[in-house]
């Protein structure tokens, strides 16, 4: 079984577009009922969006703790405020409360009260998810506006997805990956045998991805890369072939802009179904072929280096 | 007044937004800039700050004195992260997991515990070519956390000697204008939080609206009054206007999608210097905010 992330380092570059688009490609040859699908991006989980599929099973996400005040046996003595660096002790006309938006769960104010009047209280910050899509089982989840601990929702859900693609054997899982290079993305990338960054010619991102390639280095991942909206900025999409060259990193596609993958999105299809024969599909369906031996030939990893 | 530049989904136009709000508003009074997206920072690149300053930040972490430890684990039963361990006459601190509480300091009965910077990141800062005070935060690669680095960039004001002498005295009573990083987590609330007004850049497409309702539903928790720009005007459908119609939030701006604001934006130039058209629209855009905020 192998592992696919698909990561881009800036947003908005195209990554569930592709993933959607790889889902659909492997569907039609080989691999079909082979793979399986995980959403990593799990404070904009939009994969399910094109893949309409159908929820079998939801379990709450339990997240971080936060403090809260007992109101009853509170002095209101402030000293739970001093101690907080999180600025998530709040007081108003002599009486506290804790915004819980703020309160990193660090417990230093259930520590400081004299009166014992904190207590920590668990949250249930997400939920995740098992669904039946047309291209395979797709594991995803949704953190609650605002909420912490994206990275442990992203280790669950590849986690789920991980032992659901043993169990019956399926060849490939395909992880939509977080923008971003932080904690989400590190738990997308940890593990995986491939990783395949979706970037634009754009000044940003150039830079992003850059930053990205590191970081998936630094997780000792190998990386591909594909450029989006190739056409827009060709001189940029020369500086990053031959930024990808020195590094040794292939550059396996060139999408071109069209306006039909925004359409397929409306849709709620994958742009290669939707129309086979527009530019992006055409270009996508190339990727997917070049794609392909890299995770064939990538060595087997183990499994177990996954982190939380 | 604060203003926050945030969207949910990734690469729908922050940056763009921001970046000429913040050169529309530099024509008509003092404006502090910070690139809150610390995993991503992008700004600089169209803005072009002089980034003269560069302070190192991070977190603060414990170092145990294993002359004074008498390994009672008192700060291991206390650490809600399992940041440190006490295993036999040894004491072991993870300062990746560690969140920089203090905690385990002030509740070792021995003073046995100091706190330690370690690097996480830098705050750059310096003054663009029209006289913006700028910072941006950069996380360095490796780390998780990029929220301590936010943190310090929300606390950080231009220095006297950052701006040139014209500007400096207005910047204490400047706009500030924050470009907030994607997604919908707790990045995003630190940036949105103490900010007077949400302005949330979507494009029409479902993936657009998706995200951009939960960022919408943390602007509402946090009780920040919040507009919208539809960006890339004309691609996808209508969804987003109808939602917005129906939530009460106003569409304060749209962009249109053309492939010459796609390719200057590309090449690192704003739109407000691409499209002089677009102009009016911003300083309209940020008059509405003002009056909105301060009626």
């Amino acid at each position: 079984m192998k592992q696919l992330v698909i990561l881009s380092g800036k947003g908005g570059t195209g990554k569930t577009s592709v993933t959607a688009a790889f889902a659909h490609l492997a569907s039609q040859g080989p691999l079909a009922d082979r793979i399986l699908l995980a959403d990593a991006d799990v404070d904009a989980a939009n994969l399910e969006l094109v893949l309409q599929p159908r929820r079998l099973d939801t379990q709450p996400f339990r997240g971080g703790q936060v403090a809260v005040i007992n109101e009853d046996t509170c002095v209101h003595c402030g000293d739970c405020e001093s101690v907080c660096r999180f600025d998530a002790i709040i007081e108003t006309d002599g009486r506290w409360t804790i915004d819980p938006i703020a309160c990193d769960g660090c417990a230093a104010c259930v520590y400081q009260c004299p009166t014992e009047s904190i207590a920590m209280q668990e949250q249930t910050v997400g939920e995740c998810a098992r669904s039946d899509s047309r291209y395979g089982p797709l594991h995803h989840a949704h953190l609650y506006p605002g909420q912490e601990n994206s990275g442990k929702l992203v280790t669950q859900v590849r986690q789920r997805a991980r032992q659901h693609a043993l169990d019956e054997q399926r060849e490939l899982v395909i992880v939509d990956g977080p923008p971003g290079i932080g904690c989400p993305v590190i738990a997308a990338v940890s593990g995986a045998d491939l990783a395949l960054l979706v970037t634009e010619p754009t000044v940003s991102g150039i830079h992003d991805l850059r930053r990205a390639l590191q970081t998936v280095q630094h997780f000792g991942v190998p990386a591909l890369v594909c450029i989006n909206k190739a056409d827009v900025y060709p001189d940029g999409a020369r500086e990053i072939e031959a930024g990808c060259a020195a590094q040794g990193i292939a550059t396996v596609g060139r999408i071109p802009f069209d306006l039909t993958v925004a359409s397929a999105m409306v849709a709620g299809e994958a742009v290669t179904l939707y129309r086979p024969d527009a530019p992006a599909s055409i270009a996508l369906s190339e990727l997917w072929e070049r794609v392909l031996p890299f995770l064939l030939e990538a060595p087997a990893r183990p499994h177990d280096q996954m982190r939380d | 007044m604060r203003i926050v530049i945030a969207s949910g989904k990734g690469g729908t136009g922050k940056t763009t937004v921001a970046t000429s709000l913040a050169q529309v508003a530099a024509e008509r009074g003092a404006v502090r800039f910070l690139d809150c997206d610390v995993e991503a920072p992008n700004a600089a690149l169209f803005l072009h700050p002089d980034l003269e300053t560069h302070r190192e930040v991070g977190i603060r972490v414990p170092r145990v004195d294993a002359q004074a430890c008498t390994f009672c684990g008192r700060c291991a039963e206390i650490c809600q992260f399992n940041a440190i361990a006490v295993v036999g006459k040894k004491v072991l601190v993870f300062d990746d997991l560690c969140h920089g509480c203090g905690s385990c300091n002030w509740n070792c009965p021995e003073q046995a515990i100091s706190e330690h910077l370690v690097v996480t990141g830098v705050i750059d800062s310096g003054t663009t070519p029209e006289g913006i005070a700028f910072a941006q935060g950069v996380m360095n690669v490796g780390q998780t956390m990029g929220v301590p680095i936010l943190r310090e960039l929300k606390k950080w004001t231009p220095a006297t000697g950052d701006a040139p002498p014209s500007t400096s005295l207005r910047a204490s009573g400047a706009l500030e204008i924050r470009d907030a990083p994607p997604g919908a987590s707790c990045p995003v609330v630190e940036t949105m939080r103490g900010a007077d007004f949400a302005l949330l850049v979507t494009e029409p497409t479902p993936f657009g609206l998706h995200d951009l309702k939960q960022v919408a539903a943390i602007a509402h928790d946090l009780g920040i009054p919040a507009g919208v720009v539809i960006n890339r005007d004309g691609i996808g459908d209508d969804a987003v206007g109808t939602w917005c119609a129906d939530s009460g939030l106003p569409i304060l701006l749209r962009i249109p999608m053309e492939r010459r604001i796609a390719e200057a934006i590309a090449s690192g130039r704003t739109l407000v210097d691409t499209v002089p058209d677009q102009r009016p629209g911003f300083h309209d855009l940020l008059e509405r905010i003002v009056a909105g905020v301060n009626p």
